[in-house]
């Protein structure tokens, strides 16, 4: 295609973009909240075994060293928050190998912040305050509820009580017969799987919904509910039922954090994956001791589409990976 | 046959499924930020023309079906195969039944097809969308009725039977939409 070198964007969406780029630095001005930059080529990434990485060598032959561009910045605004920043927030690109689609770009824009002394609960307020001030006041209430109980409503299955028979007889019964062969007996893929095809589906009626509490098994980076141990202290939020951020009450214990790190390197291997190095720089960070903190990661481009009412990325996105 | 993974699924591409072909009409990638990556893939079956839904754990490969889309002329049948050439290259190809299927009542000869071979096999014919053909039996119409309203079925040359105009008659040609087997126009030869 010749007219590839044509932003795939009108100027309309561009002029959006930095409209609400500016309206959120304003938002955490007033709050008090300092902009932060940190690298995104860094000398170490994240475990996860469902996120690819894109990796390059900085050249000082014979010893190279290979450099990961960064699948989000929250280890090292962890780092800073350990170091006494306060309240930070970061407006930066992360990038995902792999991660193209509809809702996918594999570089893409990222909003991210921390509160200190922030609950969860007090996060997610926040977030509604800024994505009404982004957005507006939507048509109706925000929409809040646990992740358990929006799961059984869309289902009548119980997350936290993994049975492969009801699980597949669901499947069968539900047109999502893949998921049996899929998923077999992998508690969390079978909640992905379900959760993207029949749960969030439901939330497409909601301008606003953030659904809290999601499995210990999917905790991520959150912390376990000091009440109950089957929840992290983790929720998603979801506008017109697609997924815009993801947040926590922040896990801070080195010891927890480098015990999930050794898993998902378990989990790694297991797949078949490069074993990643443990970022060292972060975990002497939570040593050295987190403040009680929540964070929030908001896709930016995601949160410009459902702005525009754009039907996929590359409507927002001046050059999308095609055109990259 | 190369492998595709899925992270190369696009509209058009084909690849094997249940050991028969298929084409790629939509993939639509699945991921929760945190959790598994999934490719929603909606598949033509080439053989059988029915469309599925299914789910790839995304990263997987797949075999890649060896199947293309080539023009080809539509020579004669012999009762048992319909024979097509490439025109380029006068190389011929001999499709059973099972590949001409509906098509045959359009066939006639000369007229360009859409073969679709797979394994270098004939696997579909599409006849072209448009296609002349002479009106071999039908009700004589009324004298002076020059309005479609309604219409007479119309046998043709090739055995297809179409709705046609009250004037239309026999041994006159005329055009019809293969797609929808609708009688478009009266062709002056």
């Amino acid at each position: 295609m010749t007219d590839n070198w044509k932003p795939a964007c009108d100027v309309k969406q561009m002029q959006l973009r930095a409209k609400m780029l500016a309206n959120i630095r304003r938002f955490f001005e007033q709050r008090a909240v300092l902009e932060v930059e940190t690298p995104l080529l860094c000398s170490a990434t994240g475990t996860d075994p469902q996120l690819d990485f894109f990796s390059s060598i900085y050249h000082c032959a014979p010893n190279n060293k290979t450099m990961y561009l960064q699948t989000s910045p929250e280890f090292a605004m962890k780092r800073l928050l350990a170091a006494g920043s306060g309240s930070i927030f970061q407006i930066c690109k992360a990038f995902r190998n792999g991660e193209l689609g509809r809702f996918h770009n594999p570089e893409f824009s990222i909003l991210e912040w921390y509160r200190v002394d922030f609950t969860m609960d007090q996060l997610m307020d926040e977030v509604v305050d800024l994505i009404t001030e982004l957005l507006g006041p939507g048509p109706d209430e925000v929409y809040k509820v646990s992740y358990v109980d929006v799961f059984k409503q869309a289902t009548g299955l119980n997350p936290l009580d993994f049975c492969q028979l009801r699980y597949a007889e669901y499947a069968v019964n539900n047109n999502i017969k893949d998921a049996v062969s899929l998923c077999g007996d992998d508690h969390s893929m079978w909640l992905d799987f379900i959760f993207s095809y029949k749960v969030q589906t439901t939330l497409e009626g909601y301008s606003l919904a953030m659904v809290y509490g999601y499995p210990a098994i999917q905790s991520s980076l959150a912390r376990i509910n000091t009440e109950d141990s089957a929840v992290a202290d983790r929720f998603e939020v979801f506008i017109k039922g697609i997924e815009i951020g993801n947040g926590f009450f922040e896990l801070s214990d080195a010891s927890e954090q480098e015990k999930r790190f050794d898993q998902e390197n378990q989990c790694r291997q297991k797949k078949g994956l490069p074993v990643v190095q443990k970022d060292k720089h972060f975990l002497q960070a939570l040593h050295a001791g987190l403040p009680d903190c929540s964070g929030i990661a908001l896709g930016l481009d995601r949160l410009l589409m459902v702005m525009c009412n754009a039907q996929a990325l590359d409507d927002v996105i001046a050059f999308p990976f095609e055109r990259a | 046959m190369a492998k595709y993974s899925t992270n190369e699924f696009k509209a058009g591409l084909k690849i094997m499924m249940d050991q028969d072909p298929c084409a790629i009409i939509e993939n639509e990638f699945i991921k929760p930020g945190k959790g598994q990556a999934f490719s929603r893939v909606r598949i033509r079956n080439l053989k059988t023309g029915r469309v599925i839904e299914r789910t790839f754990k995304s990263g997987e490969s797949v075999e890649g079906a060896d199947v293309i889309d080539m023009e080809m002329q539509y020579l004669y049948s012999d009762g048992e195969f319909w024979h097509f050439m490439v025109p380029d290259t006068f190389e011929q190809y001999q499709a059973d039944s099972n590949a001409v299927a509906d098509a045959v009542k359009w066939l006639k000869d000369q007229d360009i097809c859409t073969m679709i071979l797979w394994n270098d096999a004939p696997l579909t014919v599409t006849p072209p969308n448009f296609v002349e053909l002479a009106v071999a039996e039908t009700d004589p119409g009324l004298k002076g009725d020059t309005s479609g309203g309604g219409g007479k079925p119309a046998t043709l040359e090739t055995g297809a039977v179409v709705r046609v105009p009250l004037f239309v008659q026999i041994g006159e040609m005329i055009r019809v939409d293969t797609r929808t087997g609708e009688y478009v126009s009266r062709v002056k030869e």
